[in-house]
């Protein structure tokens, strides 16, 4: 049941993130971003990570979409809609390939033991997803997650500067 | 495991499955007499001025911009919320770094005028 409902939902993905590379219209890209976002929140929830399915259809698909649908009324589509690619196709062919040599290389290659770390899954159903997360966030990552908010108050102040007139 | 989900997911399925029949139908039985007036684009009942894609101002932008700014900071409250007992005064002085650093931010944007609309 499981492995079928993964099937569809990367084959979903899989679609809708080739539709987001070939559409004409910007608009119909970003569209099929969404419908890939979603998937990929669809794949979070079935590895037991509510949470980050929950900021994944949040951030992702709510706010960065939002984001990206103003670039493309920031810029006058109309010209860009109908003009080839040139060699975008050949190059990401065979970045693909060679990412895929990679995967199977990595699967097969011996060091890969199966030995399993500290969280396992029994863990995360016992104590929960979201507080395993906040857990070293707040204690192990605390630095990092400080340094996230000087982060998004550099974004803040480069919104600013970029996109007003007069400061 | 995915039984718990299983209301979400039939409430995407109805949802898609409802959009998409309404559609179907409405093209299928629905009466066609289209005029030129009818099939104007709609704009709140005014005359269509001009095409719409033009190039949007960048006061657009900004707006939502700063919205996934301090989206992101809401994003991090939550899990922040669910352990906040067990961190006890140190999760409380941790989460207010957080919160005056980009409060500083929120101050800057408000002295530029970021958030009026010239």
């Amino acid at each position: 049941m499981e492995t079928i409902f993964f099937t569809i939902v990367a084959a979903v993905t899989v679609l809708s993130g080739i539709m987001v590379v070939t559409c004409r219209n910007p608009i119909n890209s970003a569209l099929s971003l969404i419908l890939t976002f979603f998937c990929i929140a669809t794949l979070y929830v079935t590895l037991d990570a509510p949470f980050m399915a929950a900021v994944q259809v949040l951030v992702y698909a709510g706010a960065i979409m939002v984001l990206i649908v103003f670039v493309i009324m920031l810029l006058n589509i109309r010209s860009e809609v109908g003009r080839r690619y040139t060699h975008a196709g050949i190059i990401g062919t065979v970045v693909g390939f060679l990412m895929l040599v990679l995967t199977f290389n990595f699967l097969n290659n011996s060091s890969l033991t199966g030995a399993k770390g500290l969280i396992t899954t029994d863990v995360i159903n016992k104590i929960g997803h979201t507080e395993l997360i906040a857990r070293s966030m707040f204690t192990d990552f605390l630095l990092p997650f400080e340094i996230t908010s000087i982060l998004l108050l550099v974004a803040i102040i480069g919104a600013v500067i970029l996109s007003k007139k007069k400061i | 495991m995915l039984g718990a989900y299983l209301p979400i997911i039939f409430l995407v399925v109805i949802a898609a499955v409802f959009g998409f029949a309404s559609l179907c139908f409405s093209s299928l039985i629905g009466q066609k007499k289209p005029s030129e007036v009818k099939l104007a684009p709609y704009e709140c009942g005014c005359e269509p001025v001009g095409s719409a894609r033009e190039r949007f101002s960048v006061k657009f932008y900004i707006i939502a911009m700063l919205f996934i700014l301090f989206d992101i900071e809401a994003v991090f409250l939550y899990p922040w919320a669910i352990i906040y007992k067990k961190l006890g005064m140190f999760g409380v002085m941790e989460m207010a770094v957080f919160i005056v650093i980009l409060f500083v931010g929120y101050i800057y944007v408000w002295k530029k005028g970021a958030l009026e609309w010239e």
